[in-house]
Parts: structure tokens; sequence; C-alpha cells
């Protein structure tokens, strides 16, 4: 069963038909060539799939693309340009925060919406005081990315970048 | 993935009426668990009947001093809650300590109910599994279970379920509503998860085409002082191997007034543990007492070959739960 769906994508009302079945993810990379977001486990356990959806992250791989229509979709392409990078975009690069970079649209996507969320005071499972204010330091920066994984390990320097923007 | 129809409904009403009378039919709320079986080929619904829309997305008051939470909550906006995290933190830290934070941001309060065990056999469709294909056989009586029940399991099946929401719901007395052909009735959250008994496939109390709109939380005191841990093979998104949420009340003799306690991760439902609560009401809140209550809950553990270990864990993390809990403020 196809069906007609519009999907804004990076700013750009996208129109396409899709078989129920299509995820999200498939809709962007096989239908409409927006391959930012990265296909890595397809089964939500990975992270690498990551995107904006109506401005918070989620994972596109767990999710139908009907059931989508007419979101907006910010994927890490659209967070910023080459010459002007998004905050998050320019904090990976400065502490080398990928080494292979297949899971660093993710990561930044991800870290784009954890930043918001912590910014509009969500807690953590290692906040300490569920009702005190939110303080970003590695655990729960840690914490926060566990979504994503890296296979290249770069971690350390994933969570250097994070701490650079953290409220 | 089988070729399904897709149908968007407008109102809980017309979801009901749209999985009436059609067996293949299946709500899709996050879709975080469903999509997900049926990519793996384990669920093949010939309709999904998608209520993210129209489930009710709010937390309210209720009158007596209770909460609403429709059941089209998203499990971040839930844990989020201010009145939740003030009034009852074991259920914010239970929803944070699960999943993450991307599908925490899909996953609704009805799906997490609803999430189906992570029993690797009965996600993988070439082995046998008695929940998902009755009469064949349960694959893991004689494989891997490290990660399965310790209590209330039966030789069809040795499962557990896997949400740390509902734990914590339990040890709250959460009152399910529901929405059916016939009407709306309440479910107390003790009676929605079922033990697997020569039923194993069937892991609740719901009918087909039963759709749960709301979860209520009771005005309770006690819950205002309560935590829930969770033990797990690594420390962030992994599911639990065992998981306490529990709530205390102390005496000014501090002995305990009153305590809830759910254990999960060691049985086919979230178990409510009344006999450690027995055990505890009414004693001082010491080491001893905090391990008797343990033994009392765990001495009918049947423990399988590769998760003896279970035992002790429970223990060890009911006894570190209630001592943070009972620990004078200054000295935590
Ligand atoms: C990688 C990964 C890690 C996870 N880790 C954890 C964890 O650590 N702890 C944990 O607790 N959970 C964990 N989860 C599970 C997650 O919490 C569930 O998938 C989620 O809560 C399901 O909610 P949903 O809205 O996406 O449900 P869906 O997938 O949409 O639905 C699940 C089931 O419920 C039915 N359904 C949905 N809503 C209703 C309703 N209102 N009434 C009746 N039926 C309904 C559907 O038909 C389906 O059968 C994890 C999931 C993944 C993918
Ligand atoms: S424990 Fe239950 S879910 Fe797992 S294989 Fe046996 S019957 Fe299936
Ligand atoms: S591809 Fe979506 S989480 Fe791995
Ligand atoms: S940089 Fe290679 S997977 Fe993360």
């Amino acid at each position: 069963m196809d069906i007609d769906i519009t999907l804004h994508v990076d700013g750009e009302p996208r129109s396409l038909s899709v078989d129920t079945r299509t995820t999200v993810l498939d809709a962007l990379r096989e239908q409409l060539g927006v391959t930012a977001p990265k296909k890595g486990c397809d089964h939500g356990q990975c992270g690498s799939c990551t995107c904006l959806v109506d401005g918070r992250r989620v994972t596109t791989c767990l999710s139908l693309a009907v059931a989508h229509d007419g979101a907006q979709i910010t994927t890490a392409a659209g967070l910023g340009s080459e010459r002007d990078l998004h905050a998050v975009q320019q904090a990976f690069v400065d502490h080398d925060g990928f080494q292979c970079g297949y899971c660093t649209p993710g990561q930044i996507c991800s870290a784009v919406g954890m930043l918001d969320e912590a910014r509009s005071g969500f807690a953590s499972y290692v906040t300490a005081d569920l009702t005190a204010g939110v303080v970003l330091d590695a655990d729960e920066i840690r914490e926060r990315m566990s979504g994503n994984l890296c296979r290249c390990g770069a971690y350390v320097n994933i969570v250097a970048a994070i701490g650079e923007l953290a409220p | 993935m089988k070729p399904f129809e897709y149908e968007r409904a407008a109102d809980t009403g017309g979801a009901v009426a749209a999985l009436a009378g059609r067996r293949g039919a299946a709500y899709l709320a996050g879709g975080t668990n469903l999509v997900d079986h049926m990519k793996l080929g384990i669920a093949s619904p010939e309709l999904l009947v998608d209520v993210s829309r129209a489930l009710d997305a709010r937390i309210e008051e209720l009158p007596g001093g209770g909460l609403r939470i429709g059941a089209g909550v998203r499990n971040a906006d839930l844990a989020a809650d201010m009145r939740v995290r003030k009034r009852y933190p074991a259920l914010a830290r239970a929803l944070l300590s699960g999943a993450s934070g991307q599908l925490r941001n899909l996953a609704t309060t009805g799906g997490n109910l609803l999430q189906r065990t992570r029993c690797p056999y009965f996600q993988d469709p070439t082995t046998p599994c008695n929940k998902r294909e009755p009469g064949s056989g349960c694959s893991a009586l004689d494989g891997h279970t490290r990660q399965h029940a310790i209590l209330g399991a039966s030789q069809h099946c040795v499962a557990t379920h896997p949400s740390d929401m509902a734990v914590a719901m339990l040890a709250f007395d959460a009152v399910v509503r529901v929405r059916g052909a016939g009407g709306l009735r309440e479910i107390a959250i003790a009676d929605l998860h079922r033990l697997p008994g020569d039923v194993p496939q069937r892991d609740t109390t719901l009918e087909h085409g039963e759709l749960i709109t709301d979860v209520d939380l009771p005005s309770l005191e006690i819950a205002a002082r309560s935590t829930y841990r969770k033990v797990r093979d690594r420390a962030s998104y992994a599911f639990a191997l065992v998981s306490v949420a529990a709530a205390v009340e102390l005496a000014s003799d501090d002995t305990f007034a009153d305590v809830r306690i759910a254990f999960g991760g060691l049985a086919h439902k979230p178990w409510r543990a009344t006999l450690a609560e027995d055990e505890l009401r009414g004693r001082p809140a010491t080491e001893a007492a905090f391990r008797a209550a343990a033994h009392a809950e765990l001495a009918a553990a049947q423990p399988l070959r590769d998760n003896a270990f279970k035992i002790a864990m429970a223990s060890n993390a009911l006894v570190a739960t209630l001592r943070e809990l009972t620990m004078p403020r200054a000295a935590r």
C-alpha cells in the first residue's frame, strides 16, 4: 500500500509516495537522497540514524514515514553549511570528535537535541537530585548521549566537544 | 516485512472501532517496539491503526491529588514533568533508566506498558518459542537463561517483562484505564500483566482491540520518598538484569510506618514484593531487617541454569535501595 506524504527536510517541503513499510530513515536515504543520517543497526540500538523531528532527537529507523506526514525533519546536513558550521559541528571538528565519521551525523543531531533538553531542565538517570537544575558534567553527558554508539571509540573527544557547549 | 495497510485514527473511539472484529489489526503508537518486531518478522499485522495523534498526551491533576497520564504522553515528557519528579521520583528515575534519549522521545506510556519480552528466542523467528508460536516449545529451557525469570515462571515460558516504567507504577498502585468495544474499564496495574502459566502467548489481561487511554497515579504521600535502582550489563542503554522501585515512610522511632517495593527483571510481570513489605512494616530500618525482607521475597526463587546470580543481585539491590532511602539526609 502506497501513501502520499510530505516531509519538510532541512527546511524544504518534499512530497513523495511511500510504501507503508518505509521508515523515515529509508524515505530520506533511498527516496529523497538525503544521506546524512546513517543506517547502523536499523533496530534503535545504535543512534546513527538520529535526526531532529519536530525539534526533538529521535531514531528514524523505528519511525514509519506514513506516521510522520507533515513532520519537520532536520538532519546533520541541515544544521549548518560548510562555511557556516553549527556550534556543535564546529566543536566536533575542534576536538576531533570522530574517526571514520559514520556515527557523527547521528552524534551531532543527538547532541543538539540533548543540549536543548538540558536547557529545558530535563534530568537524567545519573542526576542526583531530580528537582535541581542541570549541570552537564562528563558523567551527565555520557549518560545523556548513551543512545549513540561509536565503533571507533571516539567517545573521549565527543564528550569534550559537547562539554564545551554545556550549559 | 509483510505489506500492511495504514490508517490514522482521529480519536480513541475511531481507533477502537477500527480494530473491533479485525484480528490482524494492531495499534501503532511510538512504534519503537512494534516496528522493530515487524522488521524481525515476529509481528505481521495486516492493518496498523496509528493512535499516536489520537491519544491524550497530557498529564493532569486528579481531584484527590493524583495524576492522570494520557497514554500518548512520551516517556521523555513523563520523566521531565516536575510533579512526577517531586511526587513520584521512582517513576521519573525508572523512565530515565530506560532505552535512550532518542527512544524516550518516541516511546509512549501505553506502548511502554505493552512492550514485549526481550527473550532472545522470542525475537528470533527461527527458534521454537511458546510465546511467539504457542505449542512450539520453549528454547530457553535448555538454552541461555541469564536474563530470564526466577519467580513465577512456568514450564511453558521463563521470560521476563522488560519495562522499567511499569515497575515503578506497580509500586505506586497505578490504575490503567482502557477503552474497548464494550466501553471503558479500569484495571489495577497489578492485574494488567500476567504470569505465563500455560498461556504464555498472553502478556496481559487485555482483550484484542482494547486501547489504553490513560494511567492514573493515586495520591500517595509515601511516593515522594522513593527511588529506582537498575542493575545491568553496562552502565546505560541496556535492559535490567534486576531492578527495584521502592518507597519508604519512617515513623519517628525509625521503624517502617509503610513501605512499597516492586522488582523488575525477575518475572513475566513486574513483581510486587508484598512478602518483603510485610516483613518490614513496623520493623526498625536496619541492615538486618532489609536482608530479612529480601530473603522473605526471594526464598521462593527457582533459578535456571544461568541466572542463580539474580537472587543475590536482587537481594543486594533491595538492601542498597532501602539503605539509600532510610539513611538520614545528612549522611546520604
Ligand atoms: C534499543 C532499545 C532499548 C530499549 N531499552 C529499554 C529499557 O532499558 N527499558 C525499558 O523499559 N524499555 C526499553 N526499550 C523499550 C521501549 O521502552 C519500548 O519500545 C517503548 O516504551 C514502546 O512504546 P511505543 O509507544 O513505541 O510502543 P509501540 O511500539 O507503538 O507499541 C508497542 C505495543 O503496544 C501496543 N500499543 C501501543 N499503544 C497502545 C495503547 N494505547 N493501547 C493499546 N495498545 C497499545 C502496540 O499495538 C504494540 O503491540 C528499549 C527499546 C529499544 C528499541
Ligand atoms: S522463555 Fe518464553 S519467550 Fe523465551 S523462548 Fe521460552 S516461551 Fe519463548
Ligand atoms: S540505525 Fe537507527 S538506531 Fe541504529
Ligand atoms: S567515528 Fe567511526 S563510528 Fe564513530
